[in-house]
């Protein structure tokens, strides 16, 4: 078991490493200077020069990039350009918004992904698969943005059964600002549950067909014992690899549909961050979610490693 | 004796290639739309008339006007021209990368972790706020779409391509192929290249669907294609403001994604039922 875990976190360790080099270097291909950026304008060369030297723009881009490494993994992010604040803080305030739509839309994609991909795979073929199927599909090619827009029309516009947009006032209850996301929630929540209906069935169709069914069902025991227990007990490893993964997407997924609704979260700030380039704000962004989605990659292998002892080996 | 499961089966199939085969109705509507839109389009997509602003569906304008009075599906259909021409160049570029990279890492075991290590971290980071962050660097422009989400999507190529050369090359029809002294380029050209064409085509249609939709969100996000370019995002981007009064300015572009990378990803399942024997069989 350590051995693995040793693996795994060299692992994580190597593609986090890329990842800051990708967005470090990336970043700089981008033309114009930062200290011009950072000062506007109407700031003299004397000063660029001077905001040069300041953040150390004017050493050697290896230099600049080990420092920047070296910041990062004391966890400083930098300053961002246009907010006067650490990227650290920026995000951290923004960070709750986020988080809770991240969480409601799994809870919900699952909520609907799991019963649907089993029973789709328990009548497989049956004209219930088929609708499901079909359901699914639809699902993940409905652009999360446009049925966002439909549904603030339909149930906050028409009906005004919640919020159009925003989070509440800043002193606002949580149950208010619960009731913020709940469009929000549902609609990412809805177009994310195709993936997982779809792994679903496709981890219950295998376990369906696997001899310890048969032995069960030979035992006697009720259909749905062997449905839910048997099978799906045993598909739910699969299953949570996919689940996991739709939670790390579901940050990237969270840009565009905190921006439809108004949510001032961690997605909102990246987009204002891009149309203003703000570079720091978006290079901590990228680090921070890239990292999240890793360390969920780790847990999700961990709990497989722990869970079925076959992994460990390989 | 024909069983009842066995019907059940058929009808599946008729059902699915029925889709199939309206998917790709659907889908040629669109690139015939694109190609032909100048002869086909009732009104000039930019021809403004503000005393027709905001009109609903009538049977002058079928799906209504912008809030410049411009005619909704006249832009649809030259829509169809920059949101299907960007994905269908994404999906050349992506492949094109991909393909090479995946075929490398595939075959050759030194140069595998590397290609591999590289792809794992991009796509650490989820598609949209790769695609965004890549937008922000590039500049918004049509060309840097392509550029961007071309990025994006080759590493899920690489995986794909190297997947199938691991499966192929472990084959006798490979390892004769070496001993006889056949170069390594006509190696993986050849042998490999063309034994795993289907799930590339597979893939092929996949990003396309994936790129039409990721245009229309940064397009959406003010990071895509600018706003005066008729694309199915910029529509939908542009007409959000007056979707309260006038719900056509969002609706049918929409659908137009709806329809266009339902059709693809309906194409793409097809083709895997119908190039992959061991799901033929299955079936």
């Amino acid at each position: 078991m350590w051995s693995f875990l040793l693996r795994r976190l060299t692992g994580m360790l190597v593609v986090m490493g890329l990842v800051a080099t990708l967005v470090f270097f990336l970043t700089r291909l981008a033309p114009g200077d930062p200290a011009a950026l950072m000062l506007g304008d109407q700031a003299s060369a004397a000063d660029i020069a001077t905001l040069r030297a300041v953040y150390g723009l004017d050493q050697p881009l290896l230099v600049q990039f080990g420092l920047w490494l070296k910041e990062i993994l004391k966890g400083d992010l930098g300053q961002s350009i246009f907010l006067q604040r650490p990227v650290t803080q920026a995000l951290m305030e923004r960070a709750e918004p986020t988080f809770f739509l991240a969480l409601f839309s799994v809870a919900i994609a699952a909520f609907i992904g799991l019963p649907a991909g089993i029973v789709s795979a328990v009548w497989r073929g049956r004209f219930i698969d088929q609708f499901v199927s079909a359901l699914a599909m639809l699902a993940a090619n409905i652009p999360s943005f446009w049925l966002g827009l439909l549904v603030i029309q339909i149930f906050a516009v028409k009906f005004h059964l919640f919020p159009v947009a925003g989070y509440g006032d800043p002193g606002a209850s949580f149950f208010e600002r619960l009731r913020h996301l709940v469009l929000p929630a549902s609609v990412l929540g809805l177009v994310n549950s195709a993936l997982i209906t779809r792994f679903t069935r496709a981890s219950m169709l295998d376990m369906l067909s696997e001899d310890f069914i048969r032995t069960a069902r030979s035992k006697g025991l009720s259909e749905w014992v062997v449905i839910l227990r048997h099978a799906f007990g045993n598909a739910l490893i699969p299953v949570m690899t996919v689940v996991g993964l739709t939670a790390a997407l579901m940050v990237g997924g969270a840009i565009v549909t905190e921006t439809v609704f108004g949510l001032p979260g961690v997605g909102n700030l990246v987009v204002s961050a891009v149309l203003r380039r703000d570079y720091p704000v978006i290079q901590g962004a990228l680090i921070v979610v890239a990292a999240i989605y890793v360390l969920i990659n780790l847990a999700i292998d961990l709990i497989y490693a722990w869970a079925d002892p076959r992994v460990r080996v390989q | 004796m024909i069983t009842a499961a066995e019907i059940n089966l058929f009808i599946r199939r008729l059902f699915r290639r029925k889709l199939v085969m309206l998917a790709a109705l659907i889908l040629m509507l669109f690139v015939g739309g694109a190609i032909f839109a100048p002869f086909i389009t009732p009104f000039d997509p930019s021809m403004m008339k503000l005393v027709r602003r905001l009109k609903p569906p009538s049977t002058v304008n079928f799906l209504g006007t912008d809030e410049f009075g411009r005619d909704i599906l006249s832009r649809i259909i030259y829509g169809a021209q920059a949101s299907l021409g960007i994905g269908f160049l994404v999906v050349l570029f992506s492949m094109g990368v991909g393909i090479f990279l995946g075929l490398i890492a595939g075959y050759m075991k030194s140069l595998d972790a590397p290609i591999m290590r590289l792809a794992d971290a991009m796509m650490a980071l989820p598609d949209i706020l790769l695609a965004i962050f890549l937008m922000a660097v590039l500049g918004p422009s049509a060309g840097n779409v392509v550029l961007a989400l071309s990025i994006v999507y080759a590493p899920r190529v690489v995986r794909v391509v190297r997947a199938s050369t691991l499966v192929v090359s472990a084959l006798p029809f490979v390892e004769a192929a070496r001993a006889l002294g056949v170069s390594t380029t006509r190696i993986l050209r050849v042998h490999i290249l063309l034994n795993i064409a289907s799930p590339i085509l597979v893939q092929a249609t996949f990003i396309f669907a994936y790129a039409v939709l990721a245009e229309a969100g940064l397009s959406f996000l003010g990071a895509g294609v600018p706003p005066e370019v008729p694309t199915w995002g910029t529509m939908i981007a542009t007409g959000q403001q007056y979707a309260d009064d006038a719900f056509w300015v969002v609706l049918f572009p929409g659908l137009a994604i709806v329809l266009a990378t339902l059709s693809l990803q309906l194409i793409g399942d097809g083709l895997r039922d119908m190039l992959d024997p061991k799901l033929r069989k299955a079936l």
